[in-house]
Parts: C-alpha cells; sequence; structure tokens
C-alpha cells in the first residue's frame, strides 16, 4: 500500500510542477480573451521565442561575463528573455491584431515597414556582408535600419490610401485566422534562422532533493522547485497588479466594456498592448524557466503542443479568469501525470482534451467562468 | 481615428532613437574580426538558411566523366548528429577516390559526384527527398538513411523506381524486407538486441529490466520486441514497460512507473535526443542503475543533452574508435585530419557504405543499374572500417556489435559480443 501511496504523491509532485508551466503560459492566453475576446493563438510560439531568447542570453552571459554568479547570469537571462518576449507580444499585436480593430491607416505603417524591413536585412544582409567589412550582425543591422527607414513614408502613403476605403473588422474568424497565420510564421520562420537541430541550455547543476519519510522516498530537484515558486511568485504579482492597482483596474474595466471604458477616458489600445505585454513576458519567462531549469532539449516546434495545452487549461479553467487558468492548468497537469504513468501511458496528450470536453458539457463556460448571456 | 498630428513627435523621435541603437550596436558589433575576413576574402559562400536543401557538386576534372552517386539523411532535426556524421563519412570516401582518380572501369576513370538531401529527420521528407535525387538529379544509386523510418520511406521509392540503396545504419528489418534493390551494412535490431540482452544478463547481473519504448519510431520499437525475447529466453525478465512520443519532454511520470517496478536496469532503445532527456531526468527521480541502450545512442551530443545522467549507462554500438585495428586507426586520422574531430560509428557506416557502393560499381558488368544492384549483392568479405562485411541473401550484413560505456562523460570500449546465444563467461 505505501508503493501506492508513493507512487501517488510522487506524481501529484511531477504533476504540479508540470502545471506550473501550463499555468504561466494559460494566463497569457485567458487575460487576451478577457481583455479582446480573442484566443491569441500565436502565444505558444511566444513560449518558444522566450526559450530561445533566454538560450542566446545565458550563453551569451557565461561568454561575456563568467565572473558573475550563477544565480546573477540566470536571473539577468530571465529579465531578457522576459523583456525580449514582450516587446515580441506588443509588436505582434501592433502589426496584425491592432490594424483588424482600428481599420488599417498611417499608423500601422511603421510595424509593417519594421517587419519587412527585417526580411530585406535577412536576405540582402548576407550580400552585403561579403562586400563590406562588416560581419553578419552588423549587415543585418544596416540593411534594416535602411530598408526601414525607406519603407515607412512608403507605406504611410499606401496605407493611407487604402486605409479610406477600409472599415474595421470585428469579424472574429479574421482575428482567429491571423492569430494562426502569427503562430505558423513565428514557427518556420524560427525554424528557418535557428535551424531544426535541438537545442540544449548548459548544465545548471542541480541537485535532487530525496525526501525518504519512512517508507516513502519522494524526489524534486532544485530545478523544478524553482520553477514552481517563480511561478507562483509571477502568478501572485499578476493578481496583484490586475486587482490592487489602477492599471489592473483599466484592465478590468477593458474586458468588462471596452467602449465604456474608452468613454471613461482609458486609453483602450494602450492598454490592450499592456495586456499582451503582460501575457508574452510570462510566456517568455515560462519558456527561459522549464527549458533551463528543467534543463529540456528544445527547436522551433516546442510550442505547438505545449501552446495548444496551455490553451486548453485555459479554457478548461474558464477563459477570462486568471485564478481558472491557473487552476485549469494544475488540474491539466495532474490529469497528465497520473495517466502518463499509469497502464494507459499512451493515451496521456488525449486525457487532456477528454477532460476538456466532459467538462465543457456539464459547465460550457469553464469551472471559473463566467456565464455570460446574451440579451437579444 | 486618426492620431497623425499627435504622434508625429513620437514617431520621429522613436525612429531616430531606433536607428541611433542600431548604429550603436553596429559600431561595436558590426564589423569582421580578423579571421572572418580572411574567410570572406577568400571567397566564402554566403550562408545558405538551414531549411533549405543544398546540392553539393563533387570535385569533378574538367571535361571529365561522372557518376552521380546521391545521398538523403537528417542534416537537421532531431537525428542531425547522425545524418552530418554519416554525411561526412561519405564524403571522405568520395574525395578519396576521387583523389586517387576516381572509379576505374572498361579503361575510364569517372570521378564521382554526390548528391545531397536533406530530410530534416522526418519520414515524409525523405520520401520527397529521393524521389529529387531520382528524377531531378539523375542518379545511378543512392546511400542513405540512417534512421529506420526514414530509410522505410526513401526505400519505397527507390524499389519501386529501380535504384539500388544502401543503407548506411537502418538496423530494423523491415529496411532490406522492402525489396531487391534494398541493402544495408550493419546488422540487424534482432541481432543488437540480443546482444545488449546477454551483456545486461550476464555481465550486469540484470534479471529484472524495464523498457521505456519511442513509440513513433520503428527502430525503438523493433529494438524493444526483440530485446524481450532474447532477454527471456536467456533467463531475465522484463518487469515494467511504458511509452513515450517524438514530441514528448517530460519523462518523469512513466519514469516514476518504471522506477517504482524496482528493475535492475532500463531499456531506452532511442534515439540520442529522447535517450540523454531521460536519462537526466532518471537521475533527477533518483533512480541510479544503469539505462541501456542500441546504437541510436551513439552521438556526441547524446553527452551534451544528457550531461551527468549518461554515466554508467551502457549501448551497443557498430564499433568503437578507440579500436587499435590498423584500418580503423587509419581511418580515424584522415577523418580528423579532414574535420578536426574524432569521428563517430556513424560516420565510419557512412564511410564503408559508399566504399562499397564504389567497389560495386567498379565491379558491376555495365553502369545499368540492375547489375550494380547485383554487384552490391555479391559483395563479400568487404575489410571494412566497421569489421568484415558480406552481404547475405536477405540483403543485410553479418557484423559483431560491440558494448560501449558512458565513463565521465566520455565513450569508452566495454567489450564485444560475437554470438549473444552463447553465454558470456562472466
Amino acid at each position: 500500500m505505501t508503493n501506492a501511496l508513493q507512487i501517488f504523491i510522487q506524481q501529484f509532485i511531477n504533476g504540479v510542477q508540470t502545471g506550473s508551466i501550463y499555468a504561466l503560459i494559460a494566463i497569457g492566453y485567458t487575460m487576451v480573451y478577457g481583455v479582446l475576446k480573442f484566443i491569441n493563438f500565436a502565444h505558444g510560439d511566444v513560449y518558444m521565442v522566450g526559450a530561445f531568447v533566454g538560450f542566446f542570453a545565458i550563453n551569451g552571459m557565461l561568454a561575456a561575463f563568467p565572473h558573475l554568479s550563477p544565480l546573477a547570469q540566470n536571473i539577468n537571462a530571465l529579465i531578457l528573455c522576459m523583456l525580449g518576449c514582450a516587446l515580441l507580444g506588443a509588436f505582434i499585436e501592433r502589426l496584425a491584431y491592432r490594424p483588424l480593430r482600428n481599420a488599417l491607416g498611417e499608423q500601422d505603417a511603421w510595424p509593417w515597414a519594421l517587419f519587412w524591413a527585417l526580411y530585406v536585412g535577412l536576405f540582402v544582409g548576407p550580400i552585403v556582408e561579403q562586400h563590406s567589412p562588416l560581419n553578419s550582425v552588423g549587415a543585418f543591422l544596416i540593411v534594416t535600419v535602411i530598408a526601414f527607414a525607406a519603407l515607412v513614408p512608403v507605406l504611410r502613403i499606401a496605407f493611407r490610401a487604402i486605409g479610406t476605403r477600409l472599415k474595421p473588422s470585428h469579424s472574429r474568424l479574421t482575428a482567429l485566422i491571423t492569430a494562426i497565420g502569427i503562430s505558423l510564421l513565428l514557427e518556420n520562420q524560427g525554424q528557418a534562422v535557428f535551424g531544426a537541430t535541438p537545442r540544449q541550455y548548459p548544465d545548471q547543476n542541480l541537485k535532487t532533493f530525496t525526501f525518504d519519510l519512512g517508507k516513502i522516498e519522494l524526489t524534486v530537484t532544485s530545478g523544478r522547485l524553482i520553477i514552481l515558486v517563480a511561478a507562483i511568485i509571477l502568478t501572485l504579482l499578476l493578481i496583484y497588479i490586475v486587482r490592487y492597482t489602477r492599471i489592473g483596474k483599466a484592465i478590468r474595466a477593458v474586458s468588462y466594456d471596452p467602449e465604456a471604458a474608452a468613454l471613461m477616458g482609458i486609453p483602450t489600445d494602450r492598454i490592450i498592448a499592456l495586456t499582451f505585454i503582460i501575457g508574452s513576458s510570462l510566456a517568455g519567462a515560462a519558456g527561459f524557466l522549464n527549458h533551463n531549469l528543467g534543463q529540456l532539449s528544445f527547436k522551433a516546434d516546442v510550442g505547438i503542443q505545449l501552446g495548444l495545452k496551455a490553451f486548453v487549461a485555459a479554457v478548461l479553467g474558464g477563459i477570462g479568469s486568471i485564478e481558472g487558468a491557473v487552476l485549469g492548468a494544475m488540474l491539466m497537469g495532474l490529469a497528465e501525470s497520473y495517466v502518463a504513468g499509469s497502464a494507459l501511458g499512451s493515451f496521456k496528450n488525449a486525457i487532456a482534451f477528454v477532460i476538456l470536453i466532459a467538462v465543457l458539457l456539464f459547465r460550457p463556460s469553464g469551472l471559473l467562468g463566467r456565464n455570460v448571456t446574451e440579451k437579444v | 481615428m486618426r492620431h497623425n498630428k499627435r504622434n508625429k513627435p513620437y514617431l520621429l523621435r522613436s525612429l531616430l532613437a531606433l536607428s541611433l541603437a542600431l548604429c550603436a550596436g553596429v559600431a561595436f558589433t558590426g564589423c569582421k574580426t580578423e579571421e572572418e575576413k580572411k574567410a570572406s576574402d577568400s571567397g566564402g559562400a554566403p550562408p545558405t538558411t538551414a531549411a533549405q536543401p543544398s546540392t553539393t557538386p563533387g570535385t569533378s576534372s574538367a571535361g571529365g566523366d561522372k557518376i552521380v552517386v546521391g545521398e538523403y539523411g537528417s542534416l537537421t532535426g532531431d537525428q542531425a548528429d547522425f545524418g552530418t556524421q554519416t554525411h561526412e563519412g561519405i564524403q571522405l570516401a568520395v574525395d578519396e577516390t576521387n583523389a586517387a582518380g576516381g572509379i576505374e572501369r572498361d579503361g575510364k576513370k569517372y570521378q564521382i559526384q554526390l548528391e545531397k538531401e536533406d530530410d530534416q529527420s522526418k519520414p515524409a521528407l525523405a520520401e520527397t527527398a529521393v524521389k529529387r535525387l531520382i528524377d531531378e538529379k539523375n542518379v545511378t544509386a543512392i546511400l542513405g538513411e540512417v534512421a529506420s523510418s526514414n530509410s522505410l520511406a526513401g526505400g519505397k521509392v527507390c524499389q519501386e523506381k529501380g535504384v539500388p540503396m544502401i543503407s548506411p545504419s537502418s538496423t530494423n528489418i523491415a529496411v532490406t524486407k522492402l525489396g531487391d534493390y534494398i541493402f544495408r551494412i550493419c546488422f540487424l535490431d534482432s541481432y543488437q538486441a540480443a546482444v545488449v540482452a546477454r551483456f545486461a544478463h550476464d555481465v550486469l547481473k540484470a534479471n529484472r529490466v524495464a523498457i521505456f519504448t519511442n513509440k513513433g519510431q520503428a527502430y525503438s520499437v523493433g529494438f524493444s520486441d526483440e530485446f524481450k525475447k532474447a532477454f527471456t529466453r536467456y533467463g531475465g525478465q522484463v518487469v515494467a514497460s511504458a511509452t513515450y512520443s517524438d514530441t514528448d519532454q517530460d519523462f518523469r511520470s512513466p519514469l516514476t512507473a518504471l522506477k517504482q517496478a524496482n528493475p535492475d536496469a532500463i531499456l531506452v532503445p532511442g534515439y540520442y535526443k529522447d535517450a540523454g532527456t531521460i536519462a537526466r531526468q532518471a537521475r533527477e527521480l533518483n533512480y541510479t542503475k544503469p539505462l541501456l541502450g542500441g546504437d541510436g545512442w551513439s552521438a556526441p551530443n547524446l553527452i551534451t543533452i544528457g550531461g551527468d545522467g549518461v554515466n554508467g549507462c551502457y549501448f551497443s554500438d557498430h564499433m568503437s574508435i578507440k579500436d587499435p585495428k590498423p584500418v580503423v586507426q587509419n581511418f580515424v586520422k584522415a577523418y580528423t585530419a579532414k574535420y578536426s574531430k574524432a569521428p563517430t560509428s556513424m560516420a565510419a557506416l557512412g564511410y564503408d557504405a559508399a566504399k562499397i557502393m564504389f567497389a560495386s560499381i567498379k565491379a558491376a558488368k555495365t553502369l545499368d543499374k540492375k547489375d550494380i544492384r547485383d554487384a552490391i549483392a555479391a559483395t563479400k568479405n568487404f575489410d571494412g572500417v566497421t569489421g568484415n562485411i558480406s552481404i547475405n541473401s536477405d540483403r543485410n550484413a553479418d557484423k559483431s556489435a560491440v558494448i560501449i560505456k558512458v565513463v565521465n562523460k566520455d565513450f569508452e570500449y566495454a567489450t564485444t559480443v560475437p554470438d549473444p546465444e552463447k553465454p558470456l563467461s562472466q
């Protein structure tokens, strides 16, 4: 019997660890849905970008500042990672989602100019590199800046002309397809730039803690403990921001009724950008923590599965509710852990969706979701 | 709503800031170092993005006769280590043969032109890669692949179109069963798994073993089945088994279940990427007994991914580069001179496969694909780097396997098991 108890508790620990990563990503899904009523399918790929940014950040730290303590290096890399992903999330929102809400116009010229300038840099950069004293990074930067400066005025004129004929699109389908497009873009461009070979973070010299409680032996690694603690801290920080600060109040206002919020003087576009920033920085943190402290290898398609499961977790817990996202994520992590360790191990990916369908049948708005009735 | 007039100063200012920042970045990091200048002065080729397939024209003398040989491999992706090493072995063989004048037959000397295609470790892309080699590049014969799943996909096309194919290292039995144009120069999983089973039972004294299979890879599934059969025959017992899939990263839950059965060893017959992570996580769960594997483990990245977790583990392999035989050491010297790193058994297999291919092309009655196929089938007692190679009637090779032990993040030769059906004296 102690054997069964040991497995039960150990799988519980494993499940909570898995769930903590799902929670960090699910929060991003749920916040964006709450504010925009829109599922950001590209969110899982922000996690992937976080894993890569963190990878280069920590290797850069080790090369440039080897005298810093591992803790300092990790924290610096984590901050860089969260910053990078925050910028990416804000940029995606500005580039692809905002022009759908507010019809395409002059104000969208610089994001698109930057986007296309990056591609020009990617393709023309190597040619410039060959015929100049610049290395690949320098050539890429110079070409991108020049292309950007050239494209901005061109696009401003073009978008001004196009914009007069367009109305904002409130179609949920359009936004969804755009999100899927961004997701595919990130995955495939990521693979083209980073290659298809799995990457591994440098060894973190993590310790395994074994707890011997009489006949039960439980193990946890220091890395996984740190991930759990970090996830708890970040989630509590987020809940504090959303519940007890003015800016959190603004976010909640926009999620209840964007038009009324705008009438009350809340800059809805900026609040939406902030929501993306918060969600994306959490996903970036998850990417860094999971692969660095969990020591898992990854490549450009790592966001697909994880993003899907985190999305399911958010829906399970009630999309739009942050506590729901955390609850749903923990439930999914635990379910996966118990199923993976049982005889039905090969169904571990399926169990998440089975639970989702079962819950939605009886509680369509999720476990902690608000039941919104449509007034006709 | 138009905000242009109000945001103009913002836009201009942010543009200026962006440009200044980028210029600063370029000034600090953007200029070439001495080495990079030398490389570009000597006419380095522009870098290509990793996802594009590329072709490498082999050395060819101006106006000489050429024989085009195709190669498809996992140059990127999960098994990139295997693909690149196999390619390096093949390229070394091509360069050596071309430098010695090429393939000589009927008084003419043919230079070998190697056309390579990347399948990113994916069977679907392996199929398109082989189609491209045959239809567009008009290859006479094909070398590839390493992963059995990819060989099965590519071999199907080769058999359909009647192009002889030699797989350097696919060990699943189904590969040569595709048809009479498909060969392999390595041992089978049925042999390899039996070797590991015999070693585990007799040397490690492991009577209870758990198996952790990658259900998405033909290699892993086949290996697990063969191991179970052999291990039970030698008197051992498989006490638990679990499966995982290619996309899994977190193996702690199934490992917890396997550990619960208290096995003396866990067999993980997967590729190095999974095996490394599994070994690491097994140690995190405080499982200290050895993990066992097959030739899928044989890559330097096993250590990078597995870290200290793989110490004390064993796997079967085609050869050890520490073998003092002259043919092995000559190969190691030539490979190290060309690539500035030590070869692996995959590179050696690629080298042997290429050399056997060239020898068969030389010995064939005509340059017709059917005659080349017959010549490959007639290969007997080829003195290869990976051992004495004879192609038998099933188009497989009868060879010995070695056991490698991972010691202090390095591969050490443990022992050779020539015949797993005979008990080992230890």
